[in-house]
């Protein structure tokens, strides 16, 4: 046991130190002012006020948005949220033995996640505008979904036996190895109305001169863009990888008894790359929430702070110095990932992974 | 009836050459979505500034005449500009995955093969005794004499308290711990960790702010859970029975790790260290808080183009394609060992 331990410590000290132990400092930061002075800093304790001025004072414009009534579609969504999440509760107590605490569990997640689509539809949906959060929020589910049906995509066409794919397989790999600041970059050059390789186009079809990045969903629409471009072959990757691992058998019977291709798909591939496909998306979740590189070098996080994610903001703050509200923001990211983490690890991918 | 016969498949697996010819447009699409952006960049690398702001020309010797002003700007001009950040790049990016490969590796194994039962009281002792040293550095108490106070009074814990409590975590537990840091957002621990490199720095002497191993030390923290992750998973598809024989004949454990269990898992090490490597080369939110000048590295250096002198597109496709080239062509050459080391995580993590 004495020297087995000698293979584990490294790792968990390195672990301590840099995790933990930061951790509990960046909390009680949060909870501070600090003023640099000379040879040094002074930290002073201001309680909930870093807090209070992100989520209710001064800066909620920039981290919640402005919130207004919403329009009728608006209304609409938040009805069918509202909706999905009380079936989804009557689902759990209806489908078997089901516990107090898993109940409550689920209710406050129902709570939670009924608060951050009411966040959105008055934000987005109304005469209002996002903030960080809200911006945040859309980078990783639109991106998220949008590269998942394109990765499975590809991956479904090359995984038929046809010649040539190993080299689909490897260009469709690239995009994944380029340092994300390049790739801001590059779109930056792509989507130049003047001078970007498109610009007979967009004079085209009257757009010539034009900024799309000064408009603010074209500014977002750019940094999904550039994110899918580059994930894509994460996801394209791995799906590959787990449909041309699955076992033959069941396919080649399929096959015999007249089955469609959709059938395939729907009764025998699906369920097998499932797991793979929820380990994924949580694997891109908790990736895509940190999002930084792209919107602070393709747009700057502008038009004003309208491409802002979270870790964007908090790096903004520290610049001027606020580190008592950069922490704040931090910790504000950190108990959003954790608790849509946990929630999916829960809910989602423990019931995909026990089916199989 | 050839035309019927476009429509049909010649066996089971293989799709009709209609379907093909539909797959082909596909991937051949998306083949220019990727390679276009890629393309351009190596195209205005070779552009002179008025090619560009005239309006876009496309391809070399056709519509315009390449220049090499760009890369003789880049490799003579400044050349000092682009070295120091690109030998930062390499230094960091490839120490950093070597320390975090071996750090992880060893203790995915003692995971996958030793069983450990960390008592839960003494971790909770360990955590408060943590935050009773922050809290009394907050209030003023010089650091030394609270770290070695609290590390006295952990050993005292332990020695009494700590064997009282029964319930110990196990195995899965520390996995899931050491995986599970991932979630944590870097802007949420990089702060702290600034501020420690900032206090190291005027209480011993030891520059960590703006130094290669202070870039280092914080990269190998935060590759270790993908390390873990990755490899716990390999080393269990490694059959037992070897190292049994190797005990049986008296080998340590270490030398068992060393000469067999390592070169069993090679092409697992492959694919992980290459993942890392990536992540470390491209990381840009760490490197941006904690380096300025000296340890500056390649993503800074390419972001500060912006900043100084506007969008200079020439300059700055030739200094993204230096950085992109070499992780492009190991890729290239190791895309196998990717799918394979990165499935094997997914499917079971």
């Amino acid at each position: 046991m004495g020297s087995n331990a000698i293979f584990i410590w490294p790792a968990v000290i390195v672990l301590l130190f840099f995790s933990i132990f930061p951790l509990i400092v960046s909390l009680w930061l949060s909870f501070s002012r600090l003023k640099f002075v000379k040879g040094g800093v002074e930290v002073i304790n201001v309680g909930l006020a870093n807090y209070h001025r992100l989520l209710l004072g001064s800066e909620q414009g920039r981290l919640l948005g402005v919130m207004e009534t919403p329009a009728l579609l608006g209304w609409f969504l938040s009805g069918a949220l509202v909706a999905s999440q009380i079936y989804f509760l009557y689902r759990y107590v209806r489908g078997g033995p089901w516990r107090i605490f898993g109940l409550l569990m689920r209710m406050l997640l129902a709570c939670f996640i009924i608060l951050l689509g009411w966040l959105t539809v008055s934000t987005v949906f109304s005469a209002g505008r996002p903030g960080a959060v809200v911006v945040t929020m859309t980078y990783v589910f639109v991106g998220i979904a949008l590269q998942y049906f394109i990765g499975l995509g590809l991956a479904l066409l090359t995984g038929q036996p046809l010649r040539g794919r190993r080299f689909f397989r490897v260009v469709f790999l690239l995009p994944m190895m380029i340092t994300p600041v390049g790739v801001a970059f590059m779109f930056r050059m792509l989507t130049d109305t003047v001078v970007g390789p498109f610009s007979p186009l967009w004079k085209a079809i009257g757009l010539g001169g034009y900024s799309w990045v000064n408009n603010p969903w074209g500014a977002r629409a750019a940094v999904i863009i550039g994110d899918v471009w580059q994930w894509t072959p994460f996801m394209f990757i791995i799906l590959l990888a787990a449909i041309e691992g699955q076992p033959q058998e069941p396919v080649e019977a399929a096959i015999v008894d007249g089955a469609s291709r959709w059938q395939i798909f729907r009764h025998i591939t699906l369920p097998a790359i499932l797991p793979v496909s929820t380990a994924l998306v949580l694997i891109r979740m908790i990736e895509a929430f940190k999002i930084i590189d792209l919107p602070n070098v393709l747009t700057n996080g502008g038009p004003g702070t309208a491409t802002e994610s979270l870790t964007l903001s908090a790096f903004v703050f520290w610049r001027t110095l606020d580190i008592g509200g950069s922490a704040a923001i931090a910790y504000c990211l950190l108990i959003l990932v954790t608790i849509l983490a946990v929630a999916f690890v829960n809910l989602v991918r423990q019931r995909t992974t026990e089916a199989v | 009836m050839p035309m019927k016969r476009f429509f049909q498949r010649t066996s089971a697996f293989k799709p009709s050459p209609f379907q093909a010819l539909l797959s082909y447009i596909v991937l051949g699409g998306w083949t220019f979505v990727v390679l276009f952006p890629i393309y351009w960049l190596v195209v205005t690398s070779f552009k002179l500034p008025s090619q560009v702001t005239n309006g876009p020309v496309y391809i070399p010797f056709v519509d315009f005449q390449p220049s090499l002003h760009a890369w003789q700007y880049i490799f003579v001009d400044v050349r000092n500009d682009t070295f120091r950040p690109y030998m930062n790049t390499v230094v960091v990016g490839l120490s950093s995955s070597v320390i975090a490969l071996s750090l992880g590796a060893a203790a995915a194994y003692a995971l996958v093969r030793f069983r450990y039962q960390p008592k839960l009281g003494l971790v909770g002792v360990f955590l408060f005794l943590v935050g009773l040293t922050v809290l009394a550095i907050a209030f003023g108490v010089p650091w030394w004499f609270a770290v070695v106070s609290a590390l006295l009074l952990f050993f005292v814990a332990a020695i009494t308290v700590g064997r009282r409590f029964e319930r110990s975590l196990g195995n899965s537990d520390i996995a899931f711990w050491m995986i599970s840091q991932r979630i944590l957002p870097p802007v949420a621990v990089v702060i702290p960790i600034y501020v420690l490199f900032q206090q190291i720095g005027n209480v011993t002497g030891i520059k960590l702010l703006d130094t290669r191993t202070g870039l280092i030390i914080v990269y190998v923290a935060a590759n270790l859970p993908i390390v873990v992750w990755l490899l716990r998973d390999y080393f269990l598809s490694i059959p037992i029975e070897l190292e049994e024989c190797a005990q049986i004949d008296g080998a340590s454990t270490l030398r068992i790790f060393w000469s067999i269990v390592l070169p069993l898992a090679v092409p697992g090490l492959v694919a992980t260290f290459l993942f890392i490597l990536v992540f470390a080369w491209n990381e840009y939110l760490l490197a941006l808080f904690l380096s300025s000048s000296q340890a500056q590295t390649m993503p800074l250096t390419v972001a500060a183009q912006n900043a100084t002198r506007g969008p200079q597109w020439w300059y700055m496709s030739v200094l993204i394609l230096i950085m992109i080239a070499p992780v492009i062509g190991m890729a290239i050459v190791l895309e196998r060992y990717i799918a394979r080391g990165l499935l094997i995580g997914a499917v079971k993590g």
